[in-house]
């Protein structure tokens, strides 16, 4: 699903150059649930962006779904994020004008789909995770909790084959943020492949699999070097 | 997707209605303080006879003397009578047309209608299909009426309508200054602007009501206003030697080879003149079509060209301020914008949606700004000017506003909607 060989990501200013990740190999496969933990600045984040097409790597070679996307141009890569990657973020960001309807509608609205084909699938996303009933409703109106559900229904209303999920629980509280996994969980179990970074240890116990990140170098730390090598 | 676009604008716009409606101000003021002073200009730098102005050409010749000569000097805009007759004479040109304007009294015969004066034109056959006349009754005068001053006219409609209660007019008798004349053509309602055929009478006259042969009005001492610029003592300006220009001059000419051919029969004829000692000056003859012919007697009041600059130049304030306005705008929904782009939207569909907002402003601003540019007309109307009541908003004009309202729009959503398009949606993303 998911393949990293010898990949690096290097910011350039000026003055410094930083090297957020130093030749990583990493292999993802279909129907995983891996954590990736680390600590801050060790480049977990650089990683989720650039597994999620937000950033471009530097070096080395990035696979999605059989595609390399070293080589797309901005439109090709926006339409295979549409297509193949769903996001979650710590901060929901839902955006706020809009209902929950209209919020799970956005990835939609970028791939011709029919209206009565967005609808079918708005409803069933918000109906996944328990908003069935709140379509009108505006993030504002909404606890913590729920509005990562609605995040979440976002994130698969397109039926993406991989899940990014960036400190999902990080703004919740415990019976929220378990919540939250459960949904998580039931979505990998449906064969969504989730990718989850975070800080919290009881979450990454969770995962099949846990990458662990230390200043740009990853290592794998339950399943050996056979499918994540170090630089 | 259209129609996502224009709603997200509509939602964006009411989100913050102060800025929104701070933008939609600088665009209606600058577009319509530029469509008032743009419409002003568009009226008075008109074509006023676009299907054939390039055929048609004024005549200048320099029949002065010496004295006060200075070189490169342009000939006076006008001719002497003499020059004008003999050229009318020579029928060199596809067409000619000698005139002058004038004032006669007009006496109805009515009882109820009392004697009343109209501006006339005094010319020969010429000049109604040189200038496309619009006949709604007759015919023009003939060369052989010109030739023996008939005691014929052509009459506008608005003054057939006066004096007989309807066009049907021909055939019956009106009574100019005097003298009885038979109306052989009613005009319809025609006022090209400027009036270019002569400057002398205002650039922007009143219609002409009444056409009276050439020879027939020098017959009959018809009168003549205008301007008569003399450098010889003469008791009569007017007469056919005088040493007096007051007669304009009108050719029709097809091609460069003919109007190259007419100049030099003109320069021919200014050596001979010259050769028997009637022109001093070295010769000097001008052929000038109608647009450039407007373009010499600056016919646009230098003070519109003026108000024009400063309108176009408080749009590009309003623009800059806009810009501004959208960029701050735009840029404070980076959060918005890096969650679309990682749910899917490329940096072009970013820069469309920003763009149409932006246009969205546009066509508000241009209603607004139509309706202060009417206001701005209505305004310039009830100005002491002579071209106060052209200051009308037209079709073209009326297109052109929101035309202008949408490019500025436009133009000055690029440069936000770019800077949008080009948010980092993993900063965005992790800050919010």
């Amino acid at each position: 699903m998911l393949e990293m060989k010898n990949l690096s990501k290097v910011y350039r200013t000026q003055m410094v150059e930083t090297h957020a990740l130093r030749g990583m190999d990493l292999e993802v496969r279909a129907g995983e649930f891996v954590a990736v933990t680390g600590p801050s600045g060790s480049g977990k984040t650089t990683f989720l962006n650039i597994a999620g097409l937000l950033e471009e790597l530097t070096g080395g070679s990035y696979n999605l779904d059989g595609v390399d996307v070293k080589s797309l141009d901005d439109r090709a890569r926006s339409k295979l994020r549409n297509e193949k990657i769903g996001f979650v973020f710590q901060s929901f960001n839902l955006i706020p004008d809009l209902n929950l309807f209209d919020n799970v509608d956005v990835p939609l609205r970028y791939r011709q789909l029919t209206r009565s084909d967005r609808k079918r699938r708005i409803e069933s996303a918000l109906e996944r995770v328990g908003l069935a009933s709140r379509l009108k409703h505006y993030p504002a109106e909404l606890s913590g909790g729920q509005q990562q559900r609605v995040a979440i229904a976002r994130a698969i209303a397109g039926d993406p084959k991989l899940l990014l999920a960036d400190e999902p629980t990080g703004n919740l509280d415990s019976q929220m943020a378990r919540e939250v996994m459960q949904l998580l969980e039931d979505l990998n179990a449906q064969g969504t492949v989730v990718v989850i970074v975070t800080h919290d240890p009881e979450i990454a116990a969770r995962a099949q699999r846990n990458i662990h990140i230390v200043d740009g170098v990853a290592a794998d730390l339950e399943r050996g070097p056979s499918l994540v090598k170090t630089a | 997707m259209l129609a996502y676009y224009l709603d997200l604008a509509r939602r964006s716009l009411a989100r913050n209605v102060g800025l929104t409606i701070l933008m939609i101000l600088a665009i209606a003021f600058g577009v319509g303080a530029s469509m008032t002073t743009m419409t002003v200009l568009h009226v008075l730098a008109q074509d006023p006879i676009p299907q054939k102005s390039h055929d048609l050409y004024n005549v200048q010749l320099e029949p002065r003397r010496m004295l006060g000569y200075q070189a490169g000097q342009e000939p006076p805009d006008q001719l002497t009578r003499l020059d004008a007759e003999t050229l009318v004479r020579a029928g060199k040109a596809e067409h000619q047309a000698i005139m002058t304007g004038g004032q006669a009294a007009i006496e109805p015969g009515r009882t109820d209608l009392p004697p009343f004066f109209v501006d006339g034109r005094w010319t020969s056959a010429d000049f109604f299909k040189m200038f496309d006349a619009p006949f709604v009754a007759g015919t023009a005068w003939s060369e052989d009426d010109d030739l023996h001053a008939a005691r014929v006219a052509v009459i506008a409609r608005e003054l057939a309508d006066k004096v007989f209660g309807s066009i049907d007019a021909i055939g019956k008798t009106i009574r100019v200054e005097g003298t009885d004349l038979r109306v052989i053509g009613v005009l319809d309602a025609w006022r090209p602007q400027p009036h270019f055929w002569d400057l002398n009478t205002g650039s922007f006259g009143k219609a002409e009501l009444v056409f009276v042969p050439w020879s027939t009005s020098r017959e009959l001492k018809l009168g003549h206003i205008g301007s008569v610029d003399c450098w010889a003592e003469s008791s009569d300006s007017l007469a056919l030697g005088a040493s007096c220009v007051w007669v304009q001059f009108w050719v029709e000419l097809h091609g460069a080879e003919r109007v190259e051919a007419y100049r030099a029969y003109l320069e021919h004829y200014s050596d001979e003149q010259h050769r028997v000692g009637r022109y001093e000056r070295p010769v000097n003859v001008k052929l000038r079509d109608v647009m450039e012919w407007l373009q010499y007697r600056k016919v646009v009041p230098s003070d519109v060209r003026l108000q024009t600059w400063i309108a176009l130049g408080f749009l590009l304030v309003c623009l800059i301020n806009t810009v501004g306005l959208l960029l701050t705008k735009f840029l404070r929904r980076s959060s918005e914008i890096g969650v679309r782009r990682a749910l899917g939207a490329s940096k072009r569909a970013i820069f469309v949606q920003l763009l149409v907002e932006a246009g969205a402003i546009g066509l508000i601003g241009g209603v607004l700004g139509l309706g202060l540019a009417w206001l701005g007309l209505f305004a310039v109307r009830h100005q002491p000017t002579s071209y106060a009541e052209l200051a009308q908003l037209d079709l073209p004009m009326l297109a052109a506003t929101f035309g202008l309202a949408m490019l500025t729009s436009l133009f000055a959503g690029l440069l936000p909607a770019w800077r949008g398009c080009q948010v980092t949606p993993a900063i965005q993303l992790k800050s919010h």
